[in-house]
């Protein structure tokens, strides 16, 4: 097309202008995308995918639930084509806040709460980072030692300053719970805590119902505002009531809680970025002002979330059998992760590894917080090609019968190769 | 901020006697008996665990004012009047009034639906990558040559409005001006989007409500004088909301312009297709800039041409000078994203897709796309030479002048809210109507409620 410009326009054409991005620099890999990225990068025919959390079967395939392609059957052409008909999204949300607070709760049926969709978990939390820090600038906010490493990005793009409390005992593999008290009673009063209600990622490592009663008193009489991240309701206990517990506590003591609720895991509609966010309020009223704050910063961000997704949670939560299947489905695959644990766990001590791998069976959820060192998850990934994230999580999705008597005996592999290391994990280990 | 309280007297509940219990346990070294915790140590302050209930802590937040574009749509839904018309919200709507799902689009739905091999899984953070290059092709054309070059980053992002926030998030982050000039008038939520990324917004002199065309030399004159390098907001095409566009020359002047004074050009393309019904005329701005072989960024959305509002998609460009520029800035626009949502939805970039990449579903989507354009086109002289008919004064030419779902009819708020007393007829109160809203049957009512409020309202 140049060649049409006259010689005037020519001079002015930008091949001599500032060049504008010279100056970006590469950005670092995300820890734990990365992890995916490299294992397709990897050729071998026994490479093992440990990184992200997203569901396989045995044969190491993603699945579609059953519930949820009947729901998509069911809405296929019946499109909504506005952004989000109010009678579907208030629907999704009453159903999905009724899955956190109870089928019964008072504070559904009164209305004394804001909900909204979100683009699943980490749109929920990013709305509620973003509304924290337009009506609470001065905040902080406590992030459990470990977390999702996205947490933190999250609230830095907020413009929220966080802070790290203790949470997991390296020694013990558990809880560090007088230090997570100390850590409550320190911070100033009426501090937001950010706390996993089940399958706490990374670790896997949950408080039990008499710690998150103490936990709830604490928070009570420093007046802290408690926000939960529930992103593996189901994936727990198999039960949702039960994987429910820790919030109905909260709810018990009356607190006025924040909940970010995902379905990417526990529906498998991962790439439909379904979730819900919720603060509790004192009234209809006031939840009605906080829902409209949040439908703003969500407008200037990305206007509404996409109603596919909304549609089908929307579904599948308001009629009973569809639901009831569900219920049955996630059941089905806790059972398969738990009996990968067990398998594994009984792999590894049947090759006579010194150290202790209860915890493989201790911890909950989808996660295996290994205690592998990054020297080992690099050889890991070297020797044997299998990928997992630099802290040493382990997805228990990836394992399968066909690949855990090789995964068994590379981590047996790894862990004893060097002696320092095994020394250590050996005298922690009991 | 903790009230002094006595112990409530005859409390039943179980949750508050083992809170009170829990408490005892905390005061106490003994464990504590069973029995209600009324009769004994009355120092305690109860307020922690009481029954009392704190105050939010969000309780000083108010309502927020309602969008003024999706309020107009809740006031139609609440008036009960027969003749009641909508022209508030640019939702294409059919002949009969209806939403309008295309037949590519159904068809292309059904296919993922049919398809068991689909899975639902994570999108990469930049989305589909089928869906990024189809998209690249469809705004700067399947011959430019920066794409050919691998000059052109392009990250899926949620519609329009997504893409304009991943874009000034990363010029705010990155990019060494943080001043956008956007036209005035422009779409409503432009500046909360630009704000909240942390960019500071400016306006350039845009509609001429004499003329109620262009006021071209106050454009030249704004972005004349504005900073070098700041970035400029262009709309690719049917401006929103005056439905006003420069003419290719025009453009031309302006692309001179803006290149001499280096100004960053990001282009909001929403309309693709809708305005003139030809999806290559409709990006000719875009590709006039990107073919002098400089630097731009192109939002593009695919709720109007497809007829894919509620799905959320759409698609960010930048192009950049050269293949390891545009890596880079890839690599910086994940981070971006990355904290905001994680990774794009994945239904409505599926449909998108599929249609772009089948020869035949392609050709089908022109016609449809053709089809909506010519109605509106249609509407456009329906009411002209309705309210030419009444002899309603004025020059009513600019409602077949102006291009694309809106017309900036020049009506003041106070006729606006006459035309809705009097008539049902809802839109912005800037008098900007959606013509997509209009049919063959309703345009003698309009022309009916414009003519009065000429008449009668000052």
């Amino acid at each position: 097309m140049r060649r049409f410009f006259t010689s005037t326009a020519r001079r002015r054409c930008s091949t001599k202008n500032i060049a504008w991005w010279d100056h970006v620099l590469p950005a670092p890999k995300d820890p734990i995308v990365g992890v995916t990225e490299a294992f397709h990068a990897d050729s071998s025919p026994n490479k093992i995918n440990l990184g992200v959390g997203a569901y396989r079967d045995d044969e190491g395939r993603p699945v579609v639930l059953q519930c949820v392609r009947e729901a998509e059957a069911r809405i296929a052409g019946s499109r909504f084509l506005e952004s989000n008909s109010a009678a579907v999204s208030s629907k999704m949300v009453e159903e999905s806040v009724k899955l956190v607070y109870g089928q019964d709760s008072d504070v559904v049926n009164e209305g004394r709460f804001a909900g909204v969709q979100a683009l699943s978990g980490t749109g929920a939390c990013r709305l509620f980072a973003e509304f924290q820090r337009r009506f609470h600038p001065e905040s902080r906010i406590y992030l459990p030692d470990p977390t999702w490493s996205n947490h933190h990005n999250i609230w830095r793009d907020a413009q929220v300053p966080a802070k790290n409390y203790h949470y997991y005992h390296p020694d013990s593999k558990g809880l560090n719970f007088s230090a997570l008290i100390d850590d409550i009673k320190n911070a100033p009063d009426g501090s937001f805590f950010l706390l996993h209600p089940c399958a706490q990622n990374p670790t896997g490592v949950d408080p039990t119902e008499d710690q998150w009663k103490e936990i709830s008193y604490q928070c009570k009489v420093k007046n802290h505002f408690p926000f939960f991240d529930m992103a593996y309701q189901g994936f727990a206990s198999g039960d949702l009531e039960k994987d429910a517990r820790a919030i109905r506590i909260f709810l018990e003591d009356e607190h006025l809680i924040g909940c970010a609720q995902s379905f990417a895991k526990n529906m498998v509609l991962y790439g439909h970025r379904v979730g819900c966010l919720s603060i509790l309020c004192n009234d209809s009223k006031q939840g009605a002002a906080v829902r409209s704050q949040l439908q703003q910063i969500a407008s200037a961000m990305y206007g509404s979330p996409p109603v596919h997704g909304v549609l089908l949670v929307s579904t599948i939560l308001s009629n009973p059998d569809m639901k009831s299947l569900w219920i049955e489905e996630v059941k089905m695959m806790l059972y398969r992760i738990q009996k990968m644990r067990t398998t594994l766990q009984e792999s590894l001590e049947n090759l006579d590894s010194p150290l202790n791998w209860e915890n493989i069976t201790k911890q909950v959820g989808l996660f295996f917080f290994s205690g592998l060192t990054p020297n080992q998850v690099a050889q890991l990934a070297r020797e044997f090609h299998i990928y997992m994230t630099r802290d040493g999580r382990i997805s228990m999705s990836g394992v399968t019968t066909g690949n855990v008597n090789y995964l068994a005996n590379a981590i047996h592999e790894v862990t004893r190769s060097s002696k320092e290391e095994t020394k250590i994990l050996c005298n922690i280990g009991a | 901020m903790r009230p002094e309280l006595t112990l409530p007297t005859g409390h039943a509940s179980s949750p508050t006697d083992r809170r009170l219990n829990a408490l005892l346990r905390h005061l106490s070294s003994s464990s504590s008996s069973s029995s209600s915790a009324m009769d004994t140590n009355n120092s305690i302050s109860p307020s922690p665990t009481s029954a009392f209930q704190h105050d939010s802590v969000f309780s000083h937040v108010v309502q927020a004012p309602e969008d003024p574009i999706l309020g107009v749509t809740v006031a139609y839904n609440k008036d009960p009047s027969p003749v009641k018309l909508n022209l508030g919200v640019g939702a294409y709507r059919t002949e009969e009034g209806k939403p309008l799902v295309l037949n590519v689009v159904r068809k292309a739905e059904q296919q993922l639906v049919n398809d068991r091999a689909r899975v639902k899984e994570y999108l990469p953070i930049i989305g589909l990558a089928e869906f990024n290059k189809l998209s690249a092709k469809l705004i700067f054309g399947a011959d430019s040559p920066a794409i050919q070059e691998n000059r052109v980053t392009t990250v899926q992002c949620l519609s329009g409005t997504g893409s304009l926030r991943v874009g000034a998030e990363f010029l705010a982050k990155h990019y060494h001006q943080r001043t956008i000039y956007v036209p005035l008038p422009t779409w409503g939520n432009h500046p909360k989007v630009f704000t909240l990324a942390g960019l500071s917004v400016k306006t350039y002199r845009y509609y001429d409500p004499a003329t109620r065309g262009l006021n071209f030399q106050g454009l030249l004159e704004d972005l004349g004088s504005a900073p070098a390098g700041a970035i400029v907001l262009l709309h690719a095409c049917a401006h929103n909301p005056t439905g006003v566009d420069p003419t290719l020359q025009q453009w031309e002047q302006i692309r001179q312009l803006m290149r001499s004074k280096k100004l960053l050009p990001f282009f909001d393309s929403a309309y693709q297709g809708f305005a003139s019904g030809s999806l290559d005329a409709d990006a000719q701005s875009v590709r006039m800039f990107v073919a002098d072989g400089g630097e731009c960024l192109a939002a593009q959305s695919y709720a109007k041409n497809m007829g894919l509002y509620g799905e959320r998609v759409g698609a960010l460009s930048i192009v950049c000078k050269t293949a390891d520029v545009a890596g880079k800035v890839e690599s910086q626009l994940k981070l971006v994203i990355r904290p905001m949502y994680s990774n794009p939805p994945i239904h409505g970039a599926s449909i998108v897709a599929a249609i772009l990449r089948d020869r035949n579903l392609y050709s089908e989507w022109t016609i449809e796309l053709k089809a909506m354009a010519d109605r509106i086109i249609s509407m456009r002289h329906q009411l002209c030479d309705a309210l030419r008919a009444r002899g309603t004064p004025g020059d009513w030419s600019h409602i077949i002048k102006q291009i694309g779902m809106f017309t900036f009819t020049g009506l003041n708020s106070k006729q606006v809210t006459f035309m809705t007393k009097e008539y049902h007829i809802y839109m912005t109160s800037d008098g900007r109507i959606s013509m997509a809203g209009l049919s063959s049957k309703t345009v003698p009512h309009l022309a009916d409620a414009i003519h009065a409020a000429v008449t009668r309202v000052v």
